[in-house]
């Protein structure tokens, strides 16, 4: 308080205007797959294909950069969707019965990077009904909404309801039609005796318009009874009175058939033939996987083909008792017969078909299906019927992303190696027909540079990904489980095998695996930890939860050999200690073959076997650290030489030798836990739509009987303690070329974190860096020299607050350039006439020391002032949007609070926060990676990422202009600013979310180094420092504190609700 | 007083050696440690044995941790005995020389310990029990900022000083009300739920279970959620300033008069409030952080983390809690063996360097349990 008073706050203009230039915050585009998707629609005119998710979010994709995010007010299930075709408009309807419809509207003139965009397109809700009950009835559930039809002629839109009425509504201004109405009674009235029977003839499943004769539609009750409605003259055409419970109806093109799906998993074609109101037998019915009961078939068309026989695809059916538990569709025509297994459940399919009036047949070309946890597309025009790779919506989450990093300015050299192992990889079942969802155009500039993100997975694959643009491609796999020698012995790819495809073809039925999510790890210890690429000399070091690090090199050519393994003992010879947890990996002893791209050169195994905690390579000095719980190594992977080992192990430190999987699981079991406790305090916090007195009476008593269950959350106030749990866990690791014994020679330097706030700094001799003192040794050759540690300091934080990062600054304060990036002229040589300094963040402090006494220069205590705690730090360039030339290097930290503090170096000084993350997102938050260039992505769900940027300049968002039918007005809001992008798909704490809240700076350190604004872009060389995707402890910690406080203020509004009159109603 | 000692070998069980310093002398001899007698005799044999029979004294005696004490009663001289393993180390001085913790006295001079209760004129008289110099204390805790708080409010200082004595308290979440423009309003906020016995927050007598907790270091707290501030005490755990509103406004220092209120009884406000938090609370010293310098040679894998960590100081286990009404400014927890003030706290490590007359005892005896009466004026 005193502080504040005495130093007057001096916000400088010109300061603020740079700032401005400089930073701003805003969440871009998601990438991945949708979570928990629910609903699926097509639009065959703008070639659009929508998706509704359960969150509400609505999300629009087209060609390959086009996409439009909506997001419903309330988070409820978005059950359908509708577009009206060619109009840009969609229909919802989510689980609370509200209809809701959109639009594609065209904002104003956006500026992107110095290009005036003209009919930048997003989405925005326009209007929303809800189908009125019916006076008398109490129960809601009659006028629930089960099924939309759109007529053709897109101006009525038909709603099929639980109690089985049919309501009219005229679109665009979702006007219900009263005297359309038509209700059950109406139907019963006109059937005979024998089958009315005095039964409902239930829901309404299915309502398809006549394909030819516009204003007739087919309704399909769940009794079976299916009638052919004529809207105009309201009376019944034709009845066809069905036995078996019904799920859909599919018309043929030409209206002389319609297809009936059922409960029994059969399917039933009947005939529509003028004059027979009454019919009472299908053409034909079939039972594709009988004669043993089946599962209910919920969908299924009937595309009529030029060439021959119709195809026939359908959803379920399957054998109740052998295959009840498989999520299958079926494609069938003629002989060919394909059973299409998936890995998650089938939400809903289509079929990219022609549907112009002229054509006389469907002559579909593509099927699409959307799985709960993937899309997969067939190509029905080739025979075989191959899967399409999808140039979005990848699933990330195939298997579990336990890691992330990202690599920005990738050499076309490299990237082109890298599209070529993976194609090399695409297995034969692939084909490269066009992708059939091309609509809209995407108006964004094409990406300056090639971007990388490399996912680490709990199998034990590397994922490259193509992170450049809007879409987040696939580009390549790499699998390191084959280094060892594991249980099932991995086959590359079970379908590569010809034999294995002869075994499935005498399978019935005849299933073929389809699709890439495959969430079962064969074993958790091949997960993997920490990846960290030189993308100058393609070296890739993976570490993983065993203990393992692989140092990979990138070769085109399929190489048969045997991989190095070398053994590093971090314990040395410490006594009592006995490492409790799980085995290490077992390599292989046997040559393996290694398909092109990046193949193993050295194994490194660390005992005991403990999860790689921080990982750093120096493809330069051809050097690679690693640290685990229990210390950290050095080894030299061109002489296969191990340099150091160091054990940071406190002597009271017990914890660390549990390993890792018995803790994962009971952290695993405490997130359960937690977890159930917001559903159920989420349940009882709902606010309901309807809320009958008993139901207020029962949610009090809840309330108070969950009162009683929670203790007081409390926190007990003690300074941190030396000897405390894993304390020895290494966190960081850094390569730097800098002055560590004295001011007047540089050499390499091992920089070492640990999670109880020691620092450990090693100066390096590397043979052939530093030429001076090798001359100075004299008579020597290199090669037989080894690389050589010794330790130059140690420094203990007196705040014991794990340190979360370490960076070596050059004398003019800037980061020290990437490996090769200094001697290949890729970067501004670093200064190396003025001191160097280091700067170590730990979870409380920054700091900046001088180097080579270690003193303290600057330094800013977060948590001592904020409250919160640093999660992730990087050190980014931030360029001007104004000035061409101006950059500034930033220190970004994210915080266990979920926002991001801006500071610049070496000053460490404030400069803006922003709010970015949940702070009960801890799975989020631990996933953040940060690019070089103000970018960062984190994980909003286990499928996909949220794009963000901080920066004012780079910026990597979907603009895509649409073509539609129908006139696109400009629309501006009051201010004339255009109407917000939003880009967030899930719901989130919509306060000051968007835009970042700019924060004065709190404290302004008078700082020796001012900032050097005289730095040009193409010093890009700053550092991601950490890219950690694991939870931590403290994290787990956080979150269950964060839960308990929801609770808590969930009580305390309970309190209050308790206590005014009314509620309890005895 | 040594029913609880642990003896630790039989050579000692018999006779204390003792070294005492006088100037630049030496005398050896050795005493009883089941008969150590009183102060006045052990008094008159120090005299006896310097040669130095009406030269009026001040004794001191490094403790286990390398703390200088003194003995100046029965009570601190009996602890001296017991504990000094196995030698106690003596340093004499004259009286007007005055160099118990020198360092401290200029550090502090203008601190709470100027606005002590004892003067010195009181000390000269020799009332009948000597409880050592005022300076010698180690302030534990205080109030602050006393002139421009509103009275309702209390500002309270916990020293850390680097020992390893628990904050002791805890902090739960809560609503309270405020008056706004709209009437009363019902918000969040932060309330200590729960003193740990012996803690420093208890012994202090400052903070009360149901104290709702406002500022931490200068930063308030509303709008912060409980994690958020408890991590913010924890990482200024070293010098924690809390600004509280006392559950209990009964205590509430009562100030006569107008706005600045003269300082009514004893000692109603702290003239030197304001070096506090202007001063202090920038002060880093205590947090220096420790750099190891590696002497070059290799095969560094051996060395511990333990070689730098801190000695876990013995925990204190208060008999007597003298509570009084806190309108004190300053609240002093003492030792009646007063702690003397180290140069600073930052570990014990630069506490041994900096303090060379600490001959610094064998450490591997420090689980001693110390034993004292902490009075809380």
């Amino acid at each position: 308080m005193m502080k504040f008073r005495f130093r007057r706050q001096t916000t400088d203009p010109q300061r603020e205007k740079i700032k401005q230039e400089l930073f701003a915050f805003r969440k871009t585009v998601e990438h991945g797959f949708p979570h928990q998707p629910s609903a699926l629609a097509f639009d065959p005119k703008l070639q659009l294909m929508a998706i509704g998710t359960k969150s509400g979010a609505i999300k629009i994709y087209g060609a390959p950069g086009v996409e439009f995010t909506g997001l419903h007010k309330d988070t409820t299930a978005v059950t359908q969707i509708l577009f009206l075709p060619g109009q840009g408009c969609l229909l919802s309807l989510l689980d609370d019965n509200t209809i809701h419809l959109w639009e594609l509207v065209a904002g104003v003139t956006r500026e992107v990077g110095g290009v005036k965009k003209e009919g930048v397109v997003s989405l925005r809700e326009v209007d929303s009904y809800c189908l009125p009950g019916r006076p008398g009835i109490e129960s809601s559930s009659a006028t629930r909404v089960t099924v939309l039809h759109l007529l053709k002629s897109c101006d009525l839109l038909c709603v099929g309801t639980e109690g089985g009425g049919v309501y009219v509504l005229e679109l665009p201004r979702l006007s219900l039609k009263e005297n359309q109405t038509l209700l059950q009674d109406h139907v019963t009235q006109s059937l005979p005796d024998d089958y009315r029977c005095g039964k409902s003839l239930g829901p309404v499943e299915s309502l398809q318009e006549h394909p030819q004769q516009a204003g007739k539609i087919l309704i399909g009750y769940s009794r079976g009874l299916v009638v052919l409605w004529d809207l105009s003259s309201r009376h019944a055409d034709q009845l066809f009175l069905g036995k078996q419970q019904l799920e859909s109806l599919v018309w043929e093109r030409s209206g002389n058939l319609f297809v009936s799906s059922h409960n029994d998993g059969g399917y039933s074609v009947w005939a529509v033939t003028n004059g027979n109101v009454y019919n009472n037998q299908p053409v034909s019915s079939t039972i594709p996987y009988g004669p043993f009961p089946c599962k209910a078939i919920p969908k299924i068309l009937w595309r009529t083909t030029q060439s021959s026989s119709p195809v026939i695809l359908y959803s379920g059916g399957m054998p109740r008792a052998s295959y009840g538990d498989r999520h299958c569709l079926t494609i069938q025509q003629d002989k060919e017969h394909v059973t299409l297994d998936f890995t998650s459940r089938v939400i809903d399919f289509f079929t990219v078909h022609n549907v112009d009036d002229d054509k006389e047949f469907d002559d579909p070309s593509a099927l699409v299906v959307l799985l709960e946890e993937e899309l997969v597309v067939i190509d029905l025009l080739t025979p075989g019927w191959p899967s399409l790779p999808t140039p979005y919506l990848a699933p990330l989450h195939s298997s579990a992303i336990t890691c992330s990093c990202h690599v920005t300015n990738v050499s076309t050299k490299l990237w082109e190696r890298l599209i070529n192992a993976g194609k090399a990889q695409q297995s034969r079942r692939h084909t490269h027909k066009s992708w059939p969802i091309c609509g809209g155009k995407s108006l964004a500039p094409p990406p300056k540079q090639q971007e990388l993100l490399l996912t680490g997975h709990e199998d034990g694959t590397v994922r490259f990904w193509d992170a450049s643009g809007v879409a987040l491609t696939p580009l390549y796999k790499l699998s390191t489980a084959n280094v060892f020698h594991t249980d099932c012995d991995p086959v590359d790819d079970p379908h590569d095998d010809p034999d294995m495809q002869q075994e499935e073809e005498e399978e019935w039925p005849p299933f073929r695996k389809v699709g890439c999510f495959d969430p079962y790890s064969d074993d958790p210890r091949l997960g993997i930890q920490k990846i960290s690429l030189c993308k100058y000399s393609n070296k890739l070091v993976v570490a993983g939860t065993a203990g393992q690090v692989i140092i990979l090199g990138l070769n085109d050519e399929r190489s048969d050999h045997l991989v190095d393994v070398s053994v590093m003992d971090l314990l040395q010879d410490r006594e009592g200690f006995t490492w409790k947890g799980h085995d290490r990996l077992e390599p292989r002893l046997k040559p393996a073959p290694f398909p092109p791209g990046f193949q193993p050169l050295v194994l490194l195994q660390c005992l005991p076997p403990a999860s790689v905690t921080a990982v750093a390579l120096h493809a330069e000095w051809n050097l690679v650290a690693f640290g685990t719980s229990h210390g950290f190594g050095l080894f030299d992977y061109h002489r296969r030489n191990a340099v150091l080992a160091r054990c940071t192990l406190h002597p009271n430190d017990s914890l660390a030798m549990e390993g890792p999987l018995s803790r994962v699981k009971s952290l695993k079991k405490s997130l359960r836990q937690s977890f159930r406790r917001i559903r159920k305090s989420r349940v009882s916090g709902k606010k309901r739509v309807l809320t009958t007195p008993t139901s207020k009476v029962q949610e009090a008593n809840a309330a108070l009987a969950e009162q009683e269950e929670v203790a007081p959350v409390q926190r007990r106030i003690e300074p941190r303690s030396a000897d405390d749990s894993l304390s020895g866990v290494v966190r960081c690791l850094c390569f730097a070329d800098t002055f560590l014994r004295d001011g007047t020679h540089h050499g390499p330097t091992l920089w070492a974190g640990t999670n109880s706030g020691s620092v450990y700094a090693y100066a390096l001799e590397v043979p052939g860096v530093g030429l001076g003192r090798t001359c100075e040794r004299g008579g020597a050759s290199e090669s037989s020299m080894c690389v050589e540690a010794v330790l130059g300091k140690e420094i203990q934080l007196m705040h014991r607050a794990p340190v979360v990062s370490i960076c070596v600054l050059d004398g003019r304060g800037k980061p020290l350039p990437d490996p090769y990036e200094a001697s290949q002229d890729l970067a501004i040589a670093p200064d190396m006439t003025n001191a160097h300094s280091v700067l170590i963040a730990s979870e409380e402090q920054l700091k900046v020391f001088s180097l080579p006494k270690v003193s303290a220069k600057t330094k800013f205590k977060l948590t001592a002032h904020e409250g919160c705690r640093v999660r992730k730090v990087a050190l980014v360039l931030f360029s001007s949007s104004v000035q061409e030339d101006y950059s500034e290097h930033t220190l970004v930290c994210l915080t266990n609070m979920g926002d991001m503090h801006l500071f610049n170096i070496p000053g460490l000084r404030p400069q803006v926060r922003f709010d970015c993350i949940r702070k009960e997102d801890i799975s989020g938050i631990a996933s953040c990676v940060f690019t070089k260039n103000g970018q960062g992505f984190y994980l909003i769900s286990p499928s996909e990422y949220e794009r963000f940027s901080l920066s004012a300049k780079v910026l990597t968002e979907p603009l895509c202009s649409v073509q539609l039918h129908r006139h696109l007005e400009q629309t501006f809001t009051c201010d004339g600013t255009p109407t917000h992008m939003q880009a967030n798909g899930t719901h989130k704490n919509q306060m000051g979310q968007a835009e970042g809240k700019v924060d004065v700076p709190l404290s302004t350190l008078p700082s020796p180094l001012l900032d050097t604004p005289l730095d040009s872009p193409l010093s890009c060389a700053d550092l991601t420092l950490d890219s950690t995707g694991e939870l931590t402890v403290e994290d787990v910690r956080d979150f269950l504190t964060t839960v308990d406080e929801e609770e808590n203020n969930l009580r305390n509004m309970k309190d209050e609700e308790g206590r005014s009159p009314g509620i309890l109603i005895n | 007083m040594n029913k609880n000692h642990r003896v630790p070998s039989s050579r000692s069980l018999s006779a204390v050696e003792v070294k005492s310093k006088f100037g630049a002398e030496f005398r050896r001899f050795s005493l009883d440690r089941s008969k150590p007698g009183r102060f006045d005799e052990f008094y008159g044999l120090l005299q006896h044995v310097h040669r130095i029979p009406n030269v009026e004294l001040l004794v001191g005696y490094a403790d286990v941790h390398g703390d200088l004490l003194p003995i100046n009663n029965d009570d601190n001289y009996h602890k001296a005995i017991t504990t000094a393993n196995p030698l106690l180390r003596l340093f004499l001085q004259r009286k007007a020389e005055n160099t118990f913790a020198t360092d401290s006295l200029t550090r502090k001079k203008n601190t709470v310990l100027s606005a002590v209760l004892l003067r010195p004129d009181a000390t000269k008289k020799k009332p009948p029990v000597i409880i050592s110099l005022p300076k010698d204390f180690r302030p534990v805790s205080s109030i602050i900022d006393v002139d421009i708080l509103p009275e309702t409010h209390r500002r309270v200082r916990l020293y850390k000083h680097g020992q390893e004595k628990p904050l002791g308290f805890y902090i739960r979440d809560g609503s309270s009300v405020r008056v706004t423009p709209q009437g009363l309003e019902k918000v969040p906020a932060i309330f200590i739920s729960r003193l740990v016995p012996g803690g420093l927050a208890e012994s202090t007598g400052l903070l009360a279970v149901n104290d709702e907790v406002l500022e931490v270091n200068g930063i308030e707290v509303a709008g912060k959620s409980l994690d958020q501030v408890t991590d913010m005490m924890i990482a200024n755990s070293h010098n924690l300033i809390i600004t509280v509103k006392p559950a209990n406004q009964r205590n509430n220092v009562v100030r006569s008069g107008g706005g600045g209120g003269a300082a009514s009884g004893s000692s109603g406000r702290s003239s030197d409030s304001g070096n506090f938090s202007a001063g202090e609370l920038e002060s880093d010293e205590d947090e220096e952080d420790l750099v190891i310098e590696a002497g070059g040679e290799a095969e560094p894998i051996r060395r511990t983390s333990s070689n730098y960590s801190m000695p876990s100081l013995p925990r204190y286990e208060p008999h007597l809690n003298l509570r009084t009404a806190t309108n004190f400014s300053s609240a002093f927890s003492i030792h009646t063996n007063g702690t003397l003030p180290a140069s600073n706290s930052s570990g014990s490590l630069n506490n041994t360097n900096a303090n060379s007359a600490t001959p610094s005892p064998d450490r591997a005896r420090r689980s001693l349990e110390e034993e004292g009466t902490v009075i809380t004026l």
